[in-house]
């Protein structure tokens, strides 16, 4: 029988224990998954993966059509998902005090900020893809930026309310017009901020597959015509991976181990951005 | 006359300010309508089947695409089972990395750290489910899983969720990836409420001789307990939402079986694998009101989550 003293101090030290346990099992999984990554994907790395377009099986290739489609379609997605993201941010920042769209708005976007993507790719499929008969790039574009929008409008509206309001005052005083107090001060003042939000954008975009399964699609050969189904590196990982092939089992290590380290490494760059940004404050 | 007058100049001198606003406004509202699209649009898309099956839908196991029979139940089980024991996983886990994060870590090692964590949450899931298909399952399907139906699967009560063959990919498995993605994103809503605490509080509670383990549980949990919720809330609507990786995975076999060792299917990878391949309007909306219903549960579960999220920022004076 232990003293209620020397209890106490056990379950202290078993819990701590148990939580440093714990902590240890994160990294565990974090390590496991990125050793596996450079294990399988470094001997499949050579100059024929960012030159050749994807092999049929049993022939060697590369996966240029894949990453080129992939920058395609991410650059475009975020082209059209940024700038109403960054509009609709600032309303909820700037305009947002008074009525009711703005709370209702920023509840909504923090919904939709992780709801299922494979859901709007069915919506793309729906409202896009069906009209126009045919996948296509556009609709792959299209579904990255109905992912892009709800980050960058949560980012930009914390990184506005950031922006002291002295700033704001100083510039009305002078006689600025409301927009030019918006677009030539509070918006300048927080860019930093609001590019960490677009990079996690990017960042969350560039790896997904579920919503360009249905709207892009894949394509075995080189293509930049946005109109026809789009090779993009996700989806050829993914059939890759799934098909019996050593070959293109190969290439999807490979593929994978790319789009991981550009992720990790754009996640990593909007968190030195973000720390720019909080210094200056 | 005059005041009428006076206003319409003072609109005038102003159009850029109002122009300005219209479009921000329009930016915000787009988003409100993005969802009523969604929403309308998976419903359209869904009616003929609910036209031929109605509420018979989500309770019938059958999915016989060759005789146009369609059932959700399945896929839905699949779905809530697969999240359910991501949770049971991760939250505990979740618990002790805040724990790890807020109370233990030396103050330099904190960001590291917790950046580490985050960088967990920046993996694609597709990678989680090659990783899970080519490098854990083939080890859980020998070391662990055989240990679990000899051990575990004879015991009364759980022993039928742990017996069958070990087969490496199957329900328990992708409930178990789901885990480690959905860690991250637990953990760092549980620092994050942990981090509002007021420290006054905290030193208090040590001051009147609590242990570390006692200051969190008896002052820091409760004092954060709606915060907690929302973020556990928030996990779950990640895996329930969760596609590339639970696809690769779960084996995909539409069948209801009590064993968790056994392949089964969710909404997300019926969705994923047989929607380009599927043929007929029929089965085509069929697979389209899986997807409504996956949407309407994680919008239920997201909606209650930001709700208690709003409800502990409100009280601190800040969105948490």
């Amino acid at each position: 029988m232990l003293t209620l003293y020397a209890r106490r101090r056990l379950i202290n030290i078993l819990s701590l224990g148990i939580s440093i346990l714990a902590m240890g099992f994160g990294l565990f999984w974090l390590g496991w998954i990125l050793f596996t990554l450079l294990f399988h994907g470094l001997p499949g790395l050579s100059l024929q993966v960012f030159t050749q377009i994807t092999p049929p099986p049993g022939s060697t290739g590369g996966l240029i059509n894949a990453i080129a489609g992939s920058l395609m379609m991410t650059a475009l997605g975020t082209l059209i998902g940024t700038p109403i993201g960054i509009l609709a941010g600032t309303y909820l920042a700037e305009f947002g005090q008074r009525g009711w769209i703005a709370p209702i708005t920023r509840f909504i976007n923090d919904v939709l900020l992780s709801a299922p993507s494979i859901v709007i790719g069915l919506f793309v499929y729906e409202v896009y893809v069906i009209r126009t008969k045919h996948f296509s790039g556009w609709a792959g574009a299209f579904a990255l930026a109905i992912l892009v929008i709800p980050i960058v409008i949560r980012t930009t509206e914390n990184m506005l309310r950031l922006v002291p309001n002295s700033l704001r005052e100083a510039a009305a005083a002078l006689g600025a017009p409301q927009w030019k107090v918006i677009t030539l001060v509070t918006l300048r003042a927080a860019r930093a901020g609001i590019l960490t939000g677009v990079l996690l954008a990017v960042a969350r975009i560039s790896g997904e597959t579920a919503p360009l399964l249905f709207t892009a699609l894949n394509n075995q050969f080189w293509s930049s015509n946005m109109n026809q189904p789009m090779a993009n590196l996700p989806v050829v990982i993914f059939q890759f991976a799934m098909s019996p092939y050593a070959d293109w089992k190969q290439l999807a290590w490979a593929g994978a181990m790319l789009i991981t380290f550009s992720v990790l490494t754009l996640n990593i760059l909007a968190r030195v951005f973000f720390r720019q940004q909080s210094s200056t404050h | 006359m005059q005041k009428y007058f006076s206003q319409v100049r003072s609109m005038l001198q102003n159009w850029p300010d109002l122009l300005f606003r219209g479009i921000t406004r329009i930016s915000a509202v787009s988003v409100l309508i993005l969802l009523f699209a969604i929403i309308v649009s998976l419903i359209v898309g869904s009616l003929p089947s609910i036209k031929a099956t109605g509420f018979q839908f989500l309770a019938s196991p059958e999915w016989d695409p060759v005789t146009d029979r369609f059932g959700a139940l399945v896929p839905i089980v699949g779905t809530l089972v697969t999240a359910s024991i991501s949770l049971l996983i991760a939250v505990p886990v979740s618990f002790g990395i805040a724990l790890f994060l807020t109370e233990l870590s030396p103050r330099w090692l904190r960001r590291p750290l917790g950046i580490a964590i985050e960088l967990l949450a920046g993996i694609p899931s597709i990678i989680y489910g090659m990783w899970g298909l080519f490098v854990f399952a083939p080890l859980f399907g020998e070391y662990i899983e055989p240990w679990m139906s000899n051990h575990i699967g004879n015991l009364p009560i759980i022993g039928p969720f742990f017996s069958g063959p070990p087969m490496g990919i199957g329900i328990l498995t992708a409930g178990i990836i789901l885990a480690i993605m959905v860690i991250p994103f637990i953990a760092s809503v549980m620092r994050d409420v942990f981090e509002v605490v007021p420290a006054m509080l905290k030193e208090s509670a040590y001051g009147l001789g609590a242990t570390t383990w006692e200051v969190t549980w008896n002052v820091v949990l409760p004092y954060t307990k709606i915060g907690v919720v929302g973020g556990i809330m928030l996990g779950l609507g990640r895996a329930l939402g969760e596609t590339m990786a639970v696809t690769f995975v779960i084996g995909n076999a539409h069948s209801l079986t009590q064993s968790l060792l056994m392949p089964g299917n969710s909404i997300s990878s019926a969705l994923a694998n047989e929607f380009n391949e599927a043929v007929g309007e029929l089965y085509t909306s069929a697979l389209i009101e899986l997807g409504l219903i996956l949407f309407f549960i994680t919008f239920v579960v997201l909606t209650f989550a930001r709700f208690l999220l709003y409800k502990l920022g409100k009280r601190e004076g800040k969105v948490a």
